[in-house]
């Protein structure tokens, strides 16, 4: 996903750009998705987030002191939940003991305030949302000053808050509680003037997470853990091979299971499958188990892994849409062969697994439906349940759910789990059914980071430094056929495949990037951090292997091909040089440094380990990270992305780190075949280091993952004399 | 169907199922104790753990029919227990959950972990929480809060 500096210079260039698009898909349901930037001028069936945002949506001062703040997104792990009302709260001199944090419902004022609609993504919460809620918290604060004021007869200016408290000229003092009735008469001023930032009293401070307890005494409620009076069960069998059709469909042994209340056939975004409804899981999961299909395969693209490398390192061999291109087109006739590097690189399919597994609750009673939905895209998932139960967005009221993970996945452009759930749920009227996808249902479902082949061509030149770089990008397109095509994909190429690598921060002469996106009946989404997963893994080994070649130190040598605006990575370069040199230059035998550095959502990250060898895999003993993001709202949290983020990388180096295609089907099943990080895996340890900034804070979600892939096979490199190109990383 | 009498955290529970039925299921569709999460269903996540006679256990793939009398022990517990509530206030002054998913299982592990090793070393922490994925991958702070509730426990 681009950042917020790209996506504001493409709303300014794009004056009107209503995406009126839609993808008629094979099962005959329609996506019709309509944005409103409120960047641009519009009319049409949603309205855009409103100028001036309510502090009543999303303050709400109760009698008993208690502050409950509403946060505009998901939270599932990254913590807004806190961030976000940290934020307010500050502004608004609430007393934070006091404070209760609760997730929006879809409705236009939770939209952000960049993308239009309500959604995580792009590592944009903080970077979005912290003057809308500074502004929130300020103004809030004002109308409770003008309210104490009103009461003392004393002017505004003459009254200081803190802790939830007014307090007047004359030793008059009032809680915010007592006040708040009188003050939500007041009208909300349009301008605030906001703390500095050395007023601060929360913004900036280690801040611990206000969800922690509920996390740990297993009261904290999930969507999968919603329980409804009557509610049902239900599970999808889905066809083996992507678009694959019911031809028959024998029930009988599954319908004979005591418990099992329905059988039927559903379309699917591709295809179609069959619903079993149950009242508990474990009857519908049987029933399922129990029931006999024939598919209909006719016609079907049957995607092969090892076929698609062929076709894949085929197409890199040829330039493809330029998504950049600087210099001399023909540089590189003038490089000798003694100079040049030719390096291929394969990156698999990854699925996201988030520890939850995908579930949506519906209720519909023939007007409305309820939706309990742990999404990241809210406006979209209520628009589809709407369409496809015949209602309007606003006529499905929509909770926002806590989620056990997301990483992207629950940000699916067409809503697939959604329409599922709500197809199931017209059947049964007034009756609320949660749909539960198995984690096999997740690792063979689809909507992977998408496989990438790389080709690079280097020409080296004087000092080693790197004078032609020409590279092929082949992957899938995010969004090619969606209403984010328009926005997204230019001259032909998905920003997505080249994010990385076409805006790379060092300073390559002539540099060409190209892109092939090939159709592939495979199902494709953003997996965190997205483009930056395989290219900042090419650019940073191969940054590191001219390093090497050029006999420079690895720091010293980026450093010295960084741009000279590239501020905040060398600053982040500097820093993790400085915190790491200790222990870098005095390892035990067997163990080699790595590093690497890379932007991405603007915050810059530069990243060593230290890695040793054991039983063919890397044990990666040590992280040092320093980074840039601006102001960190919550250093602690921020902290926590990090030491969490960099082993979440790690998924792209496990031996079962790959989801693979035979004749048409998925080679994994569960975590016994796709295998992300355990304890032993991930680093053992992690220090972090923040570049302090008073710069416009940007999101540290996605910026964690790319660094760490590329600094343990560069440390494996010293280790082994070897470069690897092809993830997984199977053995060492 | 059939019904089984469970001690769960200490108390009688009467329920009426399937006899293949996961203890997971019964313990979060039956009781409606939802602390204990479904990641995978065959035992690859430790989502699900809880103690069974005091031993870790993947409540996922053992049918309620196998329990018999054992003492069912669940993260809902926890607080009631001088290791369980140690391991609990290391994990909130440590700041360890991100998305929270995985956690009770991770705390059920790491209370069997202190109960048998008092004091873990990073092998030990290895091994028996080896089987605990967080996919946040919250794993430093995880070791970091054991080795503090280990101290705070001695």
């Amino acid at each position: 996903m681009r950042t917020a500096a790209k996506l504001q210079e493409d709303l300014n260039l794009n004056r009107r750009s209503f995406l009126h698009a839609s993808a008629a898909a094979a099962g005959g349901l329609l996506l019709s998705l309509y944005f409103d930037f409120p960047a641009l001028a519009g009319d049409g069936n949603q309205l855009p987030p409103p100028k001036v945002y309510p502090p009543d949506a999303f303050v709400h001062i109760r009698p008993d002191g208690r502050i409950v703040i509403t946060v505009n997104r998901l939270e599932f792990g990254q913590g807004v939940q806190t961030s976000l009302p940290m934020i307010l709260a500050d502004e608004m001199d609430a007393d934070w003991s006091q404070v209760i944090a609760e997730l929006a419902p879809a409705a236009d004022v939770y939209k952000d305030p960049l993308y239009g609609i309500q959604m995580v993504g792009g590592s944009g919460s903080i970077a979005h949302s912290f003057q809308q809620y500074r502004e929130l918290g300020g103004k809030t604060r004002a109308m409770l000053v003008a309210a104490a004021a009103k009461r003392w007869r004393v002017r505004p200016d003459q009254c200081r808050t803190q802790a939830s408290v007014v307090y007047g000229p004359n030793k008059q003092l009032a809680k915010y509680a007592d006040l708040s009735s009188e003050a939500a008469r007041e009208p909300v001023p349009e301008k605030v003037s906001l703390k500095n930032p050395s007023e601060f009293r929360l913004i900036g401070k280690r801040v611990r997470r206000l969800d922690s307890r509920a996390k740990c005494d297993g009261s904290q409620k999930f969507g999968l853990d919603l329980d409804l009076p009557g509610m049902k069960i239900a599970v999808v069998l889905h066809p083996p091979v992507f678009g694959g059709r019911v031809k028959s469909l024998d029930d009988k042994e599954a319908r004979s299971i005591d418990g099992v209340r329905d059988v039927f056939e559903i379309p699917l975004v591709k295809g179609s499958g069959v619903a079993v409804v149950a009242d508990r899981f474990w009857t519908a999961k049987q029933a399922r188990d129990h029931l006999k299909i024939d598919w209909d395969l006719s016609g079907i693209e049957k995607p092969d892994s090892s076929q698609l490398w062929t076709r894949y390192k085929e197409l890199a061999r040829t330039p493809g849409n330029v998504a950049m291109a600087l210099g001399d087109e023909k540089a590189m006739d003038g490089v000798t062969p003694a100079n040049r590097i030719v390096a291929e690189y394969e990156f698999p399919y990854l699925a996201h697994t988030p520890m939850e597994p995908l579930n949506t609750t519906i209720r519909f009673d023939g007007e409305r439906a309820e939706a309990w939905v742990p999404s990241q895209f809210q406006t979209m998932d209520q628009m589809a349940i709407g369409e496809v139960l015949g209602l309007k967005p606003e006529q499905v009221t929509f909770h926002t759910e806590f989620a056990g993970g997301g990483f992207g996945r629950r940000a699916v452009i067409d809503s697939h789990v959604q329409r599922e759930a709500a197809t199931i749920a017209r059947r049964f009227r007034g009756t609320p059914v949660k749909l539960i996808w198995t984690r096999e249902d997740d690792v063979r479902g689809g909507y992977y980071r998408p496989m990438h082949a790389h080709r690079v061509e280097i020409g080296i030149g004087p000092e080693g430094m790197p004078a032609v770089w020409r590279h092929v990008i082949v992957g899938q397109s995010l969004v090619a056929g969606t209403p984010f095509a328009a926005m997204l994909i230019k001259n032909g190429v998905d920003e997505t495949t080249v994010e990385g690598t076409s805006d790379t921060s060092y300073n390559i002469p002539n540099f060409h990037v190209s892109a092939h996106n090939p159709t592939v009946n495979v199902p494709v989404l953003w997996w965190r951090s997205v483009g930056h997963t395989h290219n900042a893994f090419v650019m940073e080994t191969l940054i590191d292997e001219l390093a090497t070649r050029a006999n420079m130190d690895p720091i010293a040598y980026r450093r010295k091909l960084l741009k000279p605006e590239a501020k905040k990575l060398r600053a982040a370069l500097d820093l993790m040089d400085e915190k790491s040199a200790a222990w870098r230059n005095n390892l035990p035998k067997g163990h080699a440094a790595g590093v690497s550095c890379h932007e991405a959502f603007d915050t810059a990250v530069a990243c060593a380990v230290d890695v040793s060898i054991e039983n063919k895999r890397p044990k990666i003993h040590r992280v040092t990270i320093a980074l840039h993001c601006g102001l960190a709202v919550n250093p602690l949290a921020v902290e926590s992305q990090f030491q969490a983020g960099v082993g979440f990388g790690v998924t792209q180096l496990m031996a079962k780190g790959a989801i693979t295609f035979k004749d048409g089907r998925v080679e994994q099943r569960n975590f016994d075949g796709y295998t992300p990080p355990y304890i032993m895996d991930a680093p053992t340890t992690v220090d972090v280091h923040i570049v302090p900034s008073t710069e416009a804070p940007t999101g540290c979600g996605e910026p964690p993952v790319p660094v760490i892939s590329p600094a343990v096979v560069n440390a494996l490199a010293k280790l082994t004399g070897k470069r690897y190109r092809s993830l997984p990383l199977v053995s060492v | 169907m059939a019904i089984y009498q469970l001690n769960v955290n200490g108390q009688r529970k009467q329920v009426n199922v399937d006899p293949s039925t996961p203890l997971l299921w019964v313990l979060r569709e039956e009781l409606k104790m939802t602390g204990t999460k479904y990641g995978c269903g065959i035992s690859a996540c430790g989502a699900c753990t809880v103690h069974v006679d005091g031993i870790a256990t993947r409540s996922c793939v053992v049918p309620v029919s196998l329990i018999g009398d054992r003492s069912i022990v669940t993260i809902e517990a926890m607080a009631q227990d001088p290791v369980g509530r140690a391991v609990q206030e290391a994990w909130v002054d440590k700041d360890v959950v991100q998305c929270g998913y995985c956690q009770s299982g991770q705390i059920m592990s790491a209370v069997a972990l202190l109960k048998a090793t008092p004091k873990p070393t990073d092998t030990n922490i290895e091994e028996s929480m080896g089987g605990n994925l967080c996919r946040c991958a919250t794993y430093v702070r995880i070791r970091e809060a054991i080795k503090s509730a280990s101290q705070q426990l001695s």
